[in-house]
């Protein structure tokens, strides 16, 4: 069953992006000021390896979230969206005045 | 008396080799305010020629000013302390209005435990020594702790002034040049604080640069012309962070996040007194500073036989936080930092009701009136459920606990530990054993003992697991910005006889 979608405006963001970057993608961020967000990287930048589950992918782009993290969220649904902000962290958005988040909801099987 | 949005300059510059320089590609971002999403005024949009300038000015310094004495360091510390103790209801006003917290927060918490830092690492290297150890009859062992070179700080918005208090002062006072990177939600009183010092410390030892993390973060931490770089945020960022410092084989210190359980055993309500009160207030400190803060008691865990008597008197305590204009002084809770954390705090109500989480206060964002309306304000929340829910497993960074209840110490501790994170904890208890036992069984990094959210400079800070490692504060603080140079002096005449 799919995990993870993506919202159109959240889509036209990441393909603005991707014209920009190159290839990308989604890391699942841990707490504190601007975790538990959605993080936008170059594909390459973060290293990932098997403590990394990938969830499925969105627009081409792979979401991946930590092993430890995915045990707590492995129940429910994910949808990334976009929204004004000014969340301050690595990830591509940031200097559009934008901030990806995440919707959740229960996987229903 | 009533406070209100303080003037500020149209735009801000980088802080760079002791002066004001607009950032070389001549862009800039708007700064807005969280109370009323207003326009502060617009602060550089920082790139990495930038971060290089400041960089070489750090770097141009680092000699001189390895080479001052500690008295010398220190009288220079103890000034800005000053300076910004003439000026706290300058800088508590500002902070208020770029990260939204109420100004009776600022001007009682943020400001003065700033100034006292500074003063505390003043203290601390002026009464700390080195070591001398005689090995044997010839041989002298000495241990010189010497300066690192520059340092790059990352701080965070919930604490801007503060966060920069924390870091700035060891590193400086060890010998250290900075170049320290504000948050772009809140970067005015750390631009302030150089107004008011630029005189203080010669050119190139302190360096302030503004912008996105991508553009002037990413280089800063991933620089080969820096010696370590300390970092507030979140674990990702974290974890990109290392990587970049691991190219260096830089040393780094981390900050990270944390859920941290606040347990109340049932001896707390054994008497109706001053204790209990205080305990009541004590679960309540989770909507302190909005809960936007890295050890936010945001898991409340209360013993089974007194839950339901206890919870009420939260909730009536929860009830009576008064919301409203960060400016007055009367207001308790104010606004969310900003937009995208309003937006999050708020889908995480809705997973938590889809979990099944039970609402027993709040769980909705608060509509003020007028300009207030534009703002960002969360109704302080109380969310009732089990230890597996989300809401109970991340880091929601809004004025948000949820609660569970346990059976016995067991429980307890085990609930406690259930968690990635391990940065603070809260144990109230009137039982003698419990008060070493519990904290003692946590994985955190500070327990707070029949209180919470008490930061002094001379107690060391900082996460076990997943929330980091490293400290912050405390004497210790100092040698996470020095290497240590050991000297073995022979006195003996003799040869070794080898060759």
């Amino acid at each position: 069953m799919e995990k993870i979608d993506i919202t159109e405006a959240a889509a036209k963001i990441v393909n603005q992006l991707k014209t920009q970057h190159g290839d990308l993608i989604f890391h699942q961020s841990g707490g504190c000021c601007d975790g538990s967000s959605p993080m936008l990287f170059p594909k390459g930048e973060l290293y990932l390896d098997e403590s990394d589950i990938l969830l499925g992918t969105i627009e081409g782009v792979n979401f991946y979230m930590n092993k430890d993290q995915f045990e707590y969220w492995k129940h429910t649904h994910l949808t990334v969206d976009i929204t004004e902000g000014r969340g301050s962290s690595f990830s591509l958005e940031i200097p559009l005045g934008l901030r990806f988040i995440i919707h959740s909801r229960l996987l229903t099987q | 008396m009533n406070f209100s949005k303080p003037k500020f300059k149209e735009k801000y510059f980088n802080f760079i080799n002791g002066k004001f320089v607009p950032p070389i590609g001549g862009e800039y971002f708007e700064n807005t305010s969280p109370i009323d999403n207003s326009l502060i005024a617009k602060y550089p949009r920082s790139q990495k020629e930038d971060v290089e300038l400041a960089l070489d000015a750090a770097n141009d310094a680092k000699e001189a000013w390895g080479n001052t004495s500690a008295t010398e360091r220190a009288t220079l510390l103890n000034k800005v302390a000053d300076i910004i103790e003439a000026n706290l209801e300058e800088f508590a006003l500002v902070e208020t209005c770029d990260n939204g917290k109420p100004i009776r927060e600022t001007l009682n918490a943020d400001i003065p435990l700033a100034i006292d830092h500074w003063r505390y690492f003043a203290a601390c290297i002026r009464s700390e020594e080195g070591s001398a150890t005689e090995l044997d009859q010839h041989t002298l062992s000495m241990n010189i702790k010497e300066p690192l070179g520059v340092i790059g700080q990352i701080i965070p918005w919930n604490f801007p002034l503060l966060m920069l208090s924390w870091k700035l002062p060891p590193a400086l006072v060890t010998g250290n040049c900075v170049v320290l990177k504000p948050a772009e939600q809140t970067p005015s009183t750390a631009t302030l604080l150089m107004e008011k010092i630029a005189d203080v410390f010669p050119p190139g030892v302190i360096n302030i640069i503004h912008g996105f993390g991508t553009e002037a973060g990413k280089p800063l931490a991933s620089s080969s012309r820096v010696d370590k770089v300390a970092f507030t945020g979140e674990t990702t960022t974290g974890q990109l962070i290392m990587q970049y410092a691991s190219k260096n084989l830089n040393p780094v210190t981390m900050e990270l996040g944390g859920k941290s359980p606040n347990i109340f055993f049932n001896s707390v309500m054994d008497q109706d007194d001053a204790y209990l009160d205080k305990a009541i207030e004590g679960a309540v400190l989770f909507a302190f500073n909005q809960g936007e803060v890295c050890t936010c008691p945001s898991r409340l865990l209360i013993q089974e036989d007194i839950y339901d008597a206890f919870i009420e008197r939260v909730i009536t305590r929860t009830k009576a936080i008064i919301q409203d204009s960060p400016y007055d002084p009367n207001t308790m809770v104010g606004a969310q930092a900003s937009n995208d954390q309003y937006e999050k705090i708020k889908s995480y109500f809705k997973i938590g009701i889809d979990e099944g989480a039970k609402v027993l206060t709040g769980g909705e964002a608060n509509k003020l009136k007028g300009d207030l309306a534009n703002g960002f304000y969360i109704k302080p929340t109380i969310l009732e459920g089990h230890n597996k829910m989300r809401v109970f497993q991340e880091e929601i960074f809004g004025p948000v606990v949820c609660v569970t209840k346990f059976k016995d110490e067991a429980e307890a501790i085990e609930i406690a530990n259930d968690t990635l994170y391990g940065l603070g904890a809260g144990v109230w208890t009137r039982d003698a054993h419990q008060l070493y036992q519990i904290p003692r069984a946590i994985k955190a990094g500070r327990v707070w003992v029949n209180c919470y959210h008490a930061y002094p400079a001379h107690a060391p800070f900082g996460g076990y697991k997943k929330s980091g490692f490293g400290r912050e504060n405390h004497v210790m603080m100092l040698n996470y910005y020095r290497q240590t140079k050991n000297m073995l002096i022979s006195y003996d005449k003799n040869k070794l006889g080898f060759f």
